[in-house]
């Protein structure tokens, strides 16, 4: 299905290391244009590491990251700058500026990087917040919205310069599942209407099975696995199993055995 | 232990002061090439930080600066009066104000009102992926923040100190005319006769040096905040202390320069 599509992203053995300790180890994964692609995986696997490589915010030890023809692993201050206009983030709390307006949040970097008229920008700003159902918010401050507003802001933010990539770093954790829904419907909607390549990062299952087009297990730094959704659903691997489940017992090991358990409670005492 | 102690702390030190140092030549560098590269600074962020740290820090700075001036004046009073020479407690208020207390003080405070509130919003704005987001919306954080507050305080900062001078030299003109019984005539002929251009200009460059202290410090400090709501409370201490230190630092090196140079 996804042969015949390009190639918008291509990571190529990516590797991560902070101090000794190695958080990515050779990730290599292609992302196509027009597809939703979840990365999932338990807490403190390295998938939030791995967007940061993907917006540039870190640069990998080892490996490229290419993206628009460019490797933003080498790209300078100036061609990230052209590259970050390129493609959104919607950060886990949404990141709002809250010295400003909503509306003045959404409008920055049409003011900072277009030269589009005042009533353009005004046009534009309720474009976007219509299209995340929040009429009429765009006089309010951040701090007079809840978590799920502020992260819809943030999405409305993220889209405003029409960007073929939006990035969503754990859009539904903290939400109640009636605003889980609506986010996911808001992923998708983007995705079909304005052909957006979503990449998102996640480990709440329900939101996983039902926006992704792909979905891509790490586990300790590797990819554990690709595939669709019902791919990942009938996985014959104990890891992704468990973890699709969410069961304690299994190879994703959180209780100890009795001897280790016992090393470990008595290693500092002297006897 | 101790050497390791003092190692440690010493490759600390040497790395801040690079990364401060590294900070400046940016915002230098924005200061000058942006407007070229077609980014000049904010005006309107330029204007707020200008408000903040100028015309709200007028009461606090006109407070301390008038009754610094009162009890320099009493003070000096005290002395002089053993010698008969009162009438030169006009000369020594003057002097001193303009020359070393008046910067000094003015420039503490600031560091503890302004220096505290840049690094408490950078650092909350670090902690709250906010300075991530202007990093991917490609707009600089040390143009967009880091500058306008530079610029701003640089600008208001010799300001305050020109007011905070005249509000110093006018307490102390309050002490000798109805206190001392000096002559209201007598005490502004003696002060503009002992007080030189080079007083107070030596005073503003003094106050335009712990201006950019205090903004580089505030700023660094915020943009290298980590760990949630405790780093950010003990950035903006950092903050503070590190300025307060560095001020009377640079006080006294300068001090020494304008003395050994004979101005």
């Amino acid at each position: 299905m996804s042969d015949k599509k390009e190639i918008v992203i291509s990571v190529k053995n990516l590797t991560k290391r902070f101090g000794s300790r190695t958080i990515l180890s050779e990730v290599s994964l292609d992302i196509y244009e027009g597809e939703t692609l979840v990365v999932m995986g338990g807490s403190g696997c390295g998938k939030s590491t791995f967007l940061r490589h993907l917006i540039g915010a870190l640069r990998p030890d080892e490996g490229e990251v290419w993206m628009f023809g460019k490797n933003i692993a080498k790209a300078d201050e100036m061609e990230m700058d052209e590259i970050r206009k390129q493609f959104g983030m919607l950060f886990q709390s949404g990141a709002l500026f809250d010295s400003m307006t909503v509306g003045e949040n959404i409008a920055l970097p049409l003011r900072e990087h277009t030269k589009l008229d005042e009533n353009i920008i005004r046009i534009v700003i309720k474009l976007k917040l219509d299209l995340v159902g929040l009429r009429g918010f765009e006089n309010l401050m951040p701090s007079q919205l809840s978590g799920g507003m502020k992260k819809r802001c943030g999405l409305a933010r993220a889209i405003v310069m029409d960007p073929k990539i939006v990035f969503y770093d754990e859009p539904t954790a903290g939400l109640d599942p009636v605003m889980t829904g609506v986010i996911d419907k808001l992923t998708m909607d983007l995705t079909k209407k304005l052909n957006i390549t979503s990449v998102v990062v996640t480990h709440d299952m329900g939101s996983v099975f039902r926006i992704a087009n792909r979905i891509v297990m790490l586990h300790e730094g590797r990819v554990l696995e690709i595939g669709t959704p019902d791919e990942i659903r009938h996985s014959k691997n104990p890891i992704v199993q468990q973890f699709i489940t969410g069961g304690a017992e299994g190879p994703i090991s959180f209780v100890q055995s009795g001897e280790d358990y016992l090393e470990h409670l008595t290693e500092e005492i002297e006897i | 232990m101790f050497v390791e102690a003092v190692g440690k702390n010493t490759h600390l030190l040497v790395r801040q002061t690079r990364d401060v140092l590294a900070l400046l030549v940016q915002t230098v560098y924005w200061v000058f090439v942006g407007p070229f590269r077609g980014k000049p600074v904010s005006r309107k962020g330029l204007f707020v930080q200008t408000v903040f740290a100028g015309v709200d820090s007028l009461v606090i700075v006109f407070f301390v600066n008038f009754f610094i001036g009162i009890v320099l004046a009493m003070q000096s009073a005290y002395q002089l009066e053993q010698l008969g020479a009162t009438i030169y407690v006009a000369a020594l208020v003057a002097v001193s104000v303009t020359r070393e207390i008046g910067p000094v003080l003015t420039s503490l405070v600031i560091a503890g009102r302004v220096g505290a509130a840049i690094t408490a919003e950078i650092s909350t704005m670090k902690v709250t992926e906010q300075i991530e987001a202007l990093e991917t919306l490609s707009l600089n954080p040390v143009r967009y923040l880091v500058v306008p507050r530079f610029l701003a305080l640089l600008m208001v900062l010799p300001c305050l100190v020109m007011m905070g001078d005249i509000i110093g030299m006018f307490g102390g003109y309050i002490v000798g005319v109805y206190n001392l019984g000096l002559g209201s005539g007598l005490y502004m002929d003696t002060t503009i006769e002992f007080l030189t251009v080079k007083d107070i200009t030596t005073g503003l460059f003094k106050s335009a040096v712990f201006s950019m202290i205090i903004s580089m410090i505030a700023c660094y400090q915020g943009l290298s905040t980590e760990g949630g709501a405790e780093g950010v409370g003990r950035s903006t201490t950092q903050s503070v202390v590190t300025s307060f230190i560095l001020i009377i630092i640079a006080d006294a090196v300068l001090t020494a320069v304008f003395y050994f140079a004979k101005t």
